[in-house]
C-alpha cells in the first residue's frame, strides 16, 4: 500500500528542499511558512518561504504547504515482534508501519521470544534495524535472564550492544531483594530502569479495570492497587538505590499522583502512559470487544482525566503507542483469554491531535510529549528542529481526515478499536538521517 | 452502548445472552409464555412440538450435566432433535479454535446452539460470528464465566412471581459467593428491570465484587441484617474449590456466619421464600431443615426450569435474523 524508499544507510545523503510548511522549531513555536534544506543528514537552513538558498541544489524537493514540518516522533514503546513473533508481525512490517506514523526513533521491550536478554539478540535485531534504513531502533535489554526476575542480565554487554536501558516489560519481578540489586546493579553504571507499575500479586489475574463495569461483565478486575503498591516500592527502591527510573504506561489517578509527589520529591523519575489512555475507558469494553484488552487496563473516566491532566502539568514525561501487533487467532478469543494489545504506530500522532483539540491545547504543545519529552527520557540530543541538528522529521496535515481500514494501515496487525473511525493527522512524508524514507501514496 | 447483541432489527429476541439490556416487555413474554408451558394445578410441565424437525445443540464448553439435562428435556418436550457435546474434551483438547468448532457445528444444519463456556463473553464472541456466517442459528447463553446465567434468572423470576404475585414491593437478599456468580448478577439485572425496589447481597468482602452500588445494589456482610424482612432469599452456591484457600477459612466458618438455617430465617418476613440455583451444599450454605422446609420453593424452582427453558426456546426459533 504505502510506498517507501529504502536508502542502504551508506548511501550518499540527499539535499532534500522542503517547502512552505510551518516549522515546529526546538523552542516547539511554529513560524508560518518556511523552507528548510537538508544535507549531509542534518538540517543546513530553515528560512522564511520563497527565499531561495544560495547554491542549494536539491536533489528531491518536498511541497509542504498547509502542512507541518515537525521533529520525528520518538515513541517509547513500539513491539516489533522480532525475535520470536513473525507470525504477529515482522520487523519490516512494523518498521514501515513507524515511519507511516512519522516516527523516526523508537524503543522497543524486551518481551519478545526470546527475550532481549543477550547481546546477541540485541546486535542481530539492531543489525537487522539498521539494514531497513528506517526508523532508528532502541532496544531495551531484559532486566533479569529470560525476564524470569531471578538473576541479573550482562547490563554492560547489552549497552554495549545498544540497549538504551532495561525492564522486565509485564513480567514483574516477584522478589523485591532481586529487584533491588537489580536496581543497585543498573545505578552502578548510569543506566535507567523502565518499570511497569505492576504488583506481581495483587490483581495480577485481572482482565479489566476493578469496577461496576468489570463486575456487570463478570471479568476478573485489576484494582488501582496494582499500580500504586508498585510505585510505592519501585519509589522506595529509587531512594535506597538512587537509580533512575522511568515508569511505563501509567493508568490511575493514584499513580499520577504518585508519580507528581515523587517528582516533587526529587527522585529521578520519569514517566510515561499509552496513547490510547487518553482516550478509552473501561466502559468501552461494550459487549466484550478484544480489542479493548490492554495491558494496564483502560480504567475509569476519572482516571483518564488524571491522566490527561498529568500530561499538561509536567507529571508524565510523554505518549507513546504501546503498539502491539497481536495476531486474529489470539484476538478472536472470549475477552479474558485474547491476548492484550492494540495497535498504536500509525494511530500515535492522530490520537494525541485528537486528545491537544478536546483539550484546547495547541499543537506544539502536545507535539512536545511525543518529540522533545521522550529524547529527553532517551538523554538523547533529538526531537527537535534547528540548524544543525539531525535530520528527523515527519510532515503531516494536522486537519486532514482519513479513515482507518484494513487497507490505510501499514502494520501487520488489525488489533484496534479504531478501525472504521475517521481521525484527523495524516503524515505526508518522513526523513530519518537526511533520507526520505516514507511518503504518502497519494503525494505523487 | 450500542444496541444489544440479543435483539434483531427489528427489536425482537434472536439470542438471549443476558438478562441485562433484555426490555421488561420480553422479559415479561418469557414468563407469561412458560405458564402456557405449565399445568399449574398439577405442577407439570405439558409437551408440545414447535420445535418438531429442528436441531439444538448443547455446546458445553464447560461439564455441567445437570444444566444440560434440563435444556434436553426441555427441547425434547418441544420435540427438537437434541445433540449433546461436550466441548473441552473433544475439538479444543485438539487445538481447534472456538470459532472454528463453531464454524464445523454450524454446518451441520444446527438451529440453535446452547452454550455454556468458563469464560465470561464467550457467547457473544460466538453470537457476533454467528450474525456473520450462519445468523438464522439463534445463541442461548447457558452460563459463561461469572458472567450471566439468563435462564437460571428467568426461571428465578417466574418462580417469585408465581409465589409473590407482583415485584413492585418486593425485597430481595442473595446471600453467598456474589463475587463468582452469574446467577447472582443475572437476578440482580432481572430483578432491576421488573421494579424491585430492594435488592441487596450479603457476603463477606472477599466474596463481594466491587461497584456494586452502582448496579443499585444494597450490600451487606452480616447476614442478619440483610436478611431482616426479605420476602425473598436467594442462596447461591459456593464451589467446593472456594471453601478454603484466601478467600475462605473454612466451611464450618462460613455456615456459622452466612449459611442459611432457621434461626436466621426468622429474620426475614414470615412468607419469605428460599430460593437456591443448585446444586446445593448442605450444611455450607444452606442447612438442610431450611433447604427442605416448608419456606423452600427449590424443587419447583426445578420444574418452573423447564417451562422456561421451553418458553424461550421456543420464541427464540420463531425469531427471523
Amino acid at each position: 500500500m504505502n510506498r517507501s524508499v529504502n536508502p542502504f544507510s551508506s548511501a550518499p545523503s540527499p539535499r532534500i528542499a522542503i517547502l512552505g510548511g510551518q516549522v515546529i522549531d526546538s523552542a516547539g513555536q511554529h513560524s508560518s511558512s518556511s523552507d528548510l534544506y537538508i544535507a549531509n543528514g542534518s538540517i543546513q537552513a530553515i528560512q522564511p518561504a520563497g527565499l531561495a538558498l544560495a547554491g542549494f541544489q536539491a536533489d528531491l524537493t518536498l511541497q509542504a504547504k498547509g502542512a507541518m514540518v515537525a521533529p520525528g516522533l520518538i515513541d517509547l514503546a513500539a513491539r516489533l515482534r522480532e525475535p520470536g513473533f513473525e507470525y504477529k508481525a515482522t520487523l519490516e512490517t512494523e518498521m514501515r508501519a513507524a515511519v507511516a506514523g512519522g516516527v523516526t526513533r523508537l524503543v522497543c521491550p524486551p518481551d519478545t521470544d526470546p527475550p532481549l536478554d543477550e547481546p546477541g539478540l540485541v546486535e542481530m535485531l539492531k543489525h537487522r534495524a539498521r539494514g531497513l534504513g528506517q526508523a532508528h531502533v532502541h532496544p531495551l535489554g531484559a532486566l533479569t535472564v529470560g525476564l524470569r526476575g531471578e538473576g541479573l542480565t550482562e547490563m554492560a554487554e547489552l549497552t554495549e550492544a545498544g540497549c538504551v536501558g532495561f525492564s522486565q516489560s509485564t513480567h514483574p519481578v516477584k522478589d523485591t531483594q532481586v529487584l533491588f540489586r537489580a536496581m543497585q546493579y543498573a545505578k552502578t553504571f548510569g543506566y535507567t530502569v523502565w518499570a511497569y507499575a505492576r504488583d506481581p500479586w495483587l490483581g495480577a489475574s485481572g482482565v479489566a479495570h476493578s469496577g461496576a463495569m468489570a463486575s456487570r461483565l463478570g471479568l476478573p478486575g485489576v484494582p488501582v492497587a496494582n499500580e500504586t503498591l508498585r510505585l510505592y516500592t519501585l519509589f522506595e527502591l529509587v531512594r535506597q538505590t538512587g537509580v533512575r527510573l522511568h515508569v511505563c504506561r501509567l493508568s490511575s489517578a493514584a499513580g499520577v499522583e504518585l508519580v507528581r509527589r515523587a517528582k516533587a520529591e526529587g527522585l529521578p523519575v520519569s514517566a510515561d502512559v499509552a496513547v490510547h489512555h487518553l482516550h478509552l475507558t473501561d466502559v468501552d469494553i461494550g459487549d466484550y470487544d478484544s480489542n479493548l484488552r490492554v495491558d494496564p487496563p483502560f480504567r475509569s473516566q476519572r482516571d483518564r482525566a488524571a491522566i490527561r491532566a498529568g500530561l499538561l502539568d509536567g507529571t508524565l514525561d510523554a505518549i507513546c503507542s504501546d503498539h502491539a501487533p497481536v495476531d486474529d487467532d489470539a484476538k478472536q478469543l472470549p475477552f479474558g483469554e485474547a491476548e492484550p494489545g492494540v495497535i498504536g504506530l500509525e494511530l500515535l500522532l492522530p490520537l494525541t491531535l485528537k486528545w491537544a483539540s478536546e483539550d484546547k491545547l495547541s499543537l506544539e504543545r502536545a507535539l512536545t510529549l511525543l518529540t522533545s519529552g521522550p529524547a529527553r527520557i532517551l538523554q538523547r540530543d533529538a526531537g527537535s528542529l534547528h540548524v544543525g541538528a539531525q535530520a528527523d522529521l515527519c510532515i503531516f496535515h494536522a486537519s486532514k481526515p482519513w479513515l482507518v481500514t484494513n487497507d490505510s494501515l501499514t502494520t501487520q496487525g488489525r488489533n484496534t478499536p479504531y478501525l472504521g473511525h475517521e481521525l484527523l493527522g495524516r503524515v505526508q512524508a518522513t526523513l530519518v538521517d537526511g533520507h526520505c524514507v516514507y511518503r504518502a501514496p497519494t503525494q505523487g | 452502548m450500542p444496541r444489544s447483541i440479543q435483539l434483531n432489527g427489528r427489536g425482537e429476541l434472536t439470542h438471549l445472552l443476558s438478562t441485562e439490556e433484555l426490555p421488561r416487555a420480553i422479559l415479561q413474554k418469557i414468563l407469561d409464555h412458560a405458564s402456557d408451558f405449565l399445568d399449574i394445578d398439577r405442577m407439570e410441565v405439558k409437551n408440545a412440538d414447535f420445535l418438531a424437525g429442528q436441531s439444538i445443540f448443547n455446546l458445553f464448553f464447560e461439564n455441567s450435566t445437570r444444566t444440560r439435562t434440563t435444556f434436553e428435556i426441555a427441547a425434547r418436550k418441544l420435540s427438537a432433535d437434541v445433540v449433546n457435546l461436550n466441548v473441552s474434551a473433544s475439538s479444543t483438547a485438539k487445538g481447534e479454535s472456538l470459532l472454528d468448532t463453531i464454524d464445523n457445528l454450524a454446518a451441520m444444519k444446527a438451529d440453535m446452539f446452547v452454550v455454556r463456556h468458563n469464560q465470561a463473553g464467550a457467547p457473544y464472541l460466538i453470537a457476533r460470528h454467528i450474525n456473520q456466517v450462519a445468523p438464522h442459528i439463534h445463541i442461548l447463553n447457558a452460563g459463561d464465566g461469572r458472567h450471566a446465567h439468563p435462564t437460571q434468572a428467568l426461571l428465578d423470576m417466574f418462580t417469585i412471581r408465581h409465589f409473590k404475585g407482583d415485584f413492585h414491593q418486593l425485597r430481595v437478599a442473595l446471600v453467598g459467593d456474589v463475587l463468582h456468580s452469574r446467577v447472582a448478577r443475572s437476578d440482580i439485572h432481572a430483578l432491576s428491570t421488573l421494579g424491585v425496589p430492594d435488592i441487596r447481597v450479603v457476603a463477606p468482602l472477599t466474596l463481594m465484587p466491587s461497584g456494586l452500588s452502582e448496579m443499585g445494589v444494597k450490600p451487606f456482610t452480616n447476614l442478619d441484617e440483610g436478611l431482616e424482612g426479605v420476602d425473598v432469599v436467594i442462596a447461591l452456591r459456593l464451589q467446593n474449590e472456594r471453601m478454603r484457600g484466601a478467600m475462605l477459612p473454612s466451611p464450618q466458618e462460613y455456615f456459622k456466619h452466612y449459611g442459611l438455617t432457621e434461626q436466621r430465617l426468622r429474620r426475614a418476613k414470615p412468607d419469605a421464600i428460599v430460593m437456591h440455583p443448585g446444586p446445593m451444599n448442605r450444611g455450607v450454605e444452606i442447612d438442610s431443615v431450611v433447604a427442605d422446609g416448608a419456606q423452600s420453593v427449590i424443587l419447583t424452582q426445578v420444574t418452573f426450569g423447564i417451562a422456561v427453558r421451553m418458553a424461550v426456546m421456543h420464541l427464540l426459533s420463531e425469531v427471523r435474523p
